[in-house]
């Protein structure tokens, strides 16, 4: 079955099984291997990646559903060759020590700064729950999230 | 020039992070190779059953199928899964099961075919007819004498009954005021990493190589437990553990899947892959605690504790994984937590039942017995009416009394265990939460303060103390080597899958020789790379591997130096590394840069009498002793009475670790424990039911907690540095784990005082706190 839809900027046409699952579409075909799989559930949010703007379980999505949709993945992140406010504010603030989930937790941090420049910990709490981190106890990813918060803020107002 | 900082000691952000946060580590299943197949594998939905027949014609003739193989094809081709710890009884645990399977979750089949969408279509097949029997799941139960027998060859489910007797216990029970009884459950967890298991295995005929991708934390021994399985030679496997996606003991260990995968890609000449799905992994990786402890405690009415007696019922699961049957032995050992309680006894007897082994799990004994510790204080306290934190400080070692023997045989390095309790209390502003929960109290509100004052122990060594069938020791590994540019390489035998000693490790070479962190590139997990190594597990990296690196860049230091004295014409005592140059100590403007020394090195125009070309050296080090982190955590609930929701109002972690590399990291390590000991105190449980089928197989069963499930944590170190090593450092990638379970445990139980009730069993769920507050108002 064709599928054409747009990955990190760059258009493409493929032809897949139509059971494809869009992160073993992004993983296996397009090469991308920064979104991982980690439940196969849509229950950890490893696999969370941006499709027209908001965060999705790649899991649990057939590719062929992407359909002329708009995806971007944790390598479709940076530009000009420089960090996105939050992939630095997970360095900034070891927001991560295995980094298995940490792809996922950075499209969906960045998926909630898109609806909530300036988050509480609270809200950020709320917002990450459906991704799990079995490394840091979440306190150093929440501050990554402030970081970046502030960051985009900052860059916003210059 | 800028001013190359020192690095030792500062907030040095890691590493390892850029390739992390950019989706460009490689982790096992970003392996991709020529021609490679995927491999799944039928898994026996039965606790315990007799394979009459395994129907594979099917699913040998399916779409894009490459092999299908049974236990009864692996017989004889395969070794057993290996346990190299001590036990009476080990059974054979083969890799794909024959004739019966005794866990839900044991391998039966395995499919080989063009991608894992046709290995699953394949797998769909196969058709086993199973005579189902039935199955032993409460270990208490096990040696009862009509249950089913899991190895008949045994005739028996005992597999290990140890006993540590102690008369001084019966005298300890004579004198006490009041000798008090209860039991402990340390319930069955799954260390659940986000990255389940995964295995890559290619073949090169020519040479007769495997190479092995593995998510493991023990790559050597891995490597050398594989030898012994495939009958391969140890010169003709490489193991590498690429990135590993979190491991917390699951993956210290040899699983059936590692060989499995190696004869696949042997057998039929091509890469083949694996990868666990998140079922298998909760199903079939190792679990962890699951003790069960019935103890007696000999106390005077003024808190002093005088003996305990211990009995431990241990689920081993079915079969014995690498370390199983070792893991109990920590939590009777380390059972009198931080107190000189002059007399201990204990037995201990492991079942073997029908569900997936345990094994290590993030602290391994160590929680179970800082648990056992933490409660007995609170019980002794609650009994005679005192405060716990009075309770502890009773019994504390004096830290004058260290290097302190204790009860169960060990010798504690250091400690201040009162420091670190004062510091807890006066961050949790304990007095004045005492007062507000006095006060809350009489408005109905459940307010409860824990407190847990752990010691644990890390960096086993020496190596007399590991089991005498690991091959390797307690030691660890170390090359250090200048390249020709003056770049270092650091060889690490540990094989880090978060910790972070890429960043560490630059820290402490690059302050060593007066470089920049960047000119420092640390290699592990590949056992073609890398001289051979123990690994990571048991806090043991920074605590094992450190000396072993500092000592190495002290030999390559002693080196460079001489080759510097003759050039510069000063004795080797008065150099030192600074700013990229050997310089005098006593006057840093007369110096050589770093480059010329390892230009006269490499290039060797004049050679130094004595001294070899090149500049690398190597090191196995061999620990003295082992460490002893501790310190106290204190844990602020308030529990809902109308739900039994536990709510933090505050989480205080102060921990000594000994000296501090990396301040940042610490305070991760920490978190990261505290988030699993906080998860056994109220959320998490593998569950079996009554006939052995299990309940948690999923992520939405097997509760692993969500951001918003934890507290913020305040966190704080003493220092009080280790004198068995010349870091001064103890370990921290467990304490968290071992320090919060019991706060948490405390804080809810003192919330529900009011209601009389003395204990509850982990973990504490609403449901449960519920019925308890319901049955009391009752009663």
């Amino acid at each position: 079955m064709r599928v054409s839809l747009t990955v990190n900027g760059q258009r493409r046409e493929d032809d897949i099984e139509p059971r494809t699952l869009l992160v073993h579409y992004l993983r296996e075909v397009v090469g991308l291997t920064g979104t991982h799989v980690g439940c196969e559930t849509s229950l950890c949010g490893a696999c969370t990646v941006l499709m027209n703007g908001r965060a999705v379980k790649s899991c649990t999505i057939l590719a062929v559903q992407a359909e002329g949709a708009e995806i971007t993945t944790v390598e479709g992140l940076s530009s000009d060759g420089k960090f996105h406010p939050v992939q630095e504010g997970f360095w900034e603030e070891h927001g991560l020590q295995c980094g298995y989930c940490t792809p996922g937790m950075i499209m969906m941090a960045t998926d909630l700064l898109s609806r909530n420049p300036d988050p509480s910990e609270a809200e950020i709490r709320a917002a990450l729950e459906g991704n799990l981190c079995r490394c840091t106890g979440y306190q150093h990813i929440v501050n990554a999230v402030r970081y970046a918060a502030n960051r985009m803020r900052a860059s916003k107002g210059a | 020039m800028p001013v190359i900082p020192k690095f030792v000691g500062e907030r040095v952000k890691r590493r390892e992070d850029p390739r992390l946060v950019s989706g460009t580590g490689t982790y096992v299943d970003d392996v991709k190779l020529v021609g490679m197949v995927s491999a799944m594998i039928l898994r026996s939905p039965y606790p315990h059953a007799r394979i009459n027949s395994i129907d594979v014609s099917k699913a040998r003739t399916a779409d894009g199928v490459v092999a299908v193989l049974t236990g009864e094809d692996l017989r004889g081709k395969i070794g057993s899964v290996p346990c190299v710890a001590p036990a009476e009884r080990v059974p054979f645990h083969p890799v794909l099961a024959h004739g019966k399977v005794r866990f839900v979750g044991e391998p039966v089949a395995v499919v080989v075919a063009s991608n894992p969408y046709k290995a699953q279509d394949a797998l769909d097949l196969l058709e086993v007819d199973y005579d189902p029997l039935d199955a032993v799941v409460d270990p208490e139960k096990a040696f009862d004498k009509d249950a089913p027998i899991i190895h008949e060859e045994f005739g028996t489910n005992l597999c290990t009954r140890s006993e540590v007797p102690n008369p001084q216990v019966d005298e300890a029970m004579r004198k006490a005021d009041k000798v008090i009884k209860f039991r402990l459950v340390n319930q069955r967890l799954a260390p659940a990493p986000m990255e389940p298991r995964g295995v890559v295995a290619q073949w090169h005929p020519g040479l007769k190589q495997l190479t092995l991708w593995s998510s493991t934390q023990i790559p050597h021994l891995l490597r050398s437990q594989l030898a012994e399985m495939l009958k391969l030679g140890e010169n003709h496997i490489r193991v590498i553990a690429p990135e590993v996606g979190g491991g917390f003991g699951c993956k210290l260990n040899v699983y059936p899947e590692e060989a499995l995968v190696a004869y696949l890609a042997m057998t039929l000449n091509r890469p083949v892959k694996w990868i666990e799905r998140r079922r298998e992994n909760l199903s079939a990786t190792t679990h962890g605690r699951d003790q069960i402890t019935y103890l007696e405690v000999a106390a005077r009415k003024d808190g002093e504790v005088l003996g305990i007696k211990a009995s431990f019922v241990c689920d081993m699961g079915a079969y014995l994984h690498l370390l199983t049957p070792a893991i109990p032995g920590f939590s009777g050992l380390m059972m009198t937590g931080c107190y000189k309680i002059p007399a201990l006894a204990f037995e201990q007897k492991f079942a073997f039942t029908n569900k997936m082994s345990t094994d290590a799990y993030r602290g391994a004994g160590r929680p179970e017995a800082a648990y056992i510790a933490e409660r007995v204080m609170d019980m002794v306290a609650s009994e005679f009416g005192l405060d716990p934190a009075d309770v502890r400080r009773k019994n504390f070692i004096p830290k004058e009394a260290f290097p302190a023997p204790t009860a169960g045989g060990l010798v504690y390095d250091s400690g201040d265990y009162n420091l670190a309790l004062d510091k807890a209390l006066e961050m949790a502003e304990y007095k004045k939460m005492r007062a507000e929960q006095e006060a809350a109290r009489k408005q109905g509100r459940l307010i409860g303060i824990g407190i847990s004052s752990y010691v644990e122990i890390c960096g086993i060594g020496p190596s007399a103390l590991l089991p005498p069938k690991l091959k390797g020791g307690g030691w660890e590994s170390a090359t250090v080597r200048i390249e020709p540019d003056s770049k270092v390489t650091v060889l690490t035998g540990i094989s880090p899958h978060g910790q972070g000693q890429e960043t560490t490790f630059a820290q402490l070479v690059a302050d060593s020789f007066g470089i920049d962190i960047d000119d420092v590139v640390v290699i592990h997990g590949d056992t073609a790379q890398v001289q051979y190594g123990i690994g990571t597990f048991g806090s043991r990296g920074t605590t094992v591997g450190g000396p072993a690196l500092m000592l190495t860049v002290q030999k390559l230091q002693d080196k460079m130096k001489k080759i510097a004295s003759t050039m510069m014409e000063v004795p080797p005592d008065q150099l030192i590394f600074t700013q990229r140059t050997i310089a005098m100590a006593s006057d840093p403007a007369r110096s050589i840069p770093l480059q010329q020394v390892v230009d006269a090195a490499y290039g060797y125009k004049m050679p130094i009498p004595g001294v070899e070309p090149g500049l690398e050296e190597k090191t196995f080090y061999e620990p003295s002793a082992c460490t002893f982190p501790f310190g106290t955590h204190v844990a602020v609930v308030e529990v809902d009475p109308e739900t039994g929701v536990v709510k933090f109002l505050k989480y205080v972690a102060v921990d000594d670790c000994g000296k501090i590399i990396s301040p940042l990291l610490v305070d991760g390590q920490v978190h990261g424990g505290i988030a699993q000991g906080i998860a056994q105190a109220l959320y998490e449980e593998v569950v079996y039911d009554e006939n052995g089928q299990l309940v948690t197989a999923s992520l939405m069963d097997y509760a692993v907690p969500k951001a918003d499930m934890l507290p913020h944590f305040d966190c704080a170190n003493t220092v009080t540095p280790s004198p068995v090593n010349i870091l001064g450092v103890k370990g921290v990638g467990e304490a968290g784990t071992i320090g919060s379970t019991p706060c948490v445990v405390n804080a809810v139980l003192d919330a529900l005082k009011p209601f009389g009730i003395r204990h509850l069993d982990m973990p504490l769920k609403p449901e449960k706190i519920w019925n308890a507050i319901r049955n009391a108002k009752k009663a």
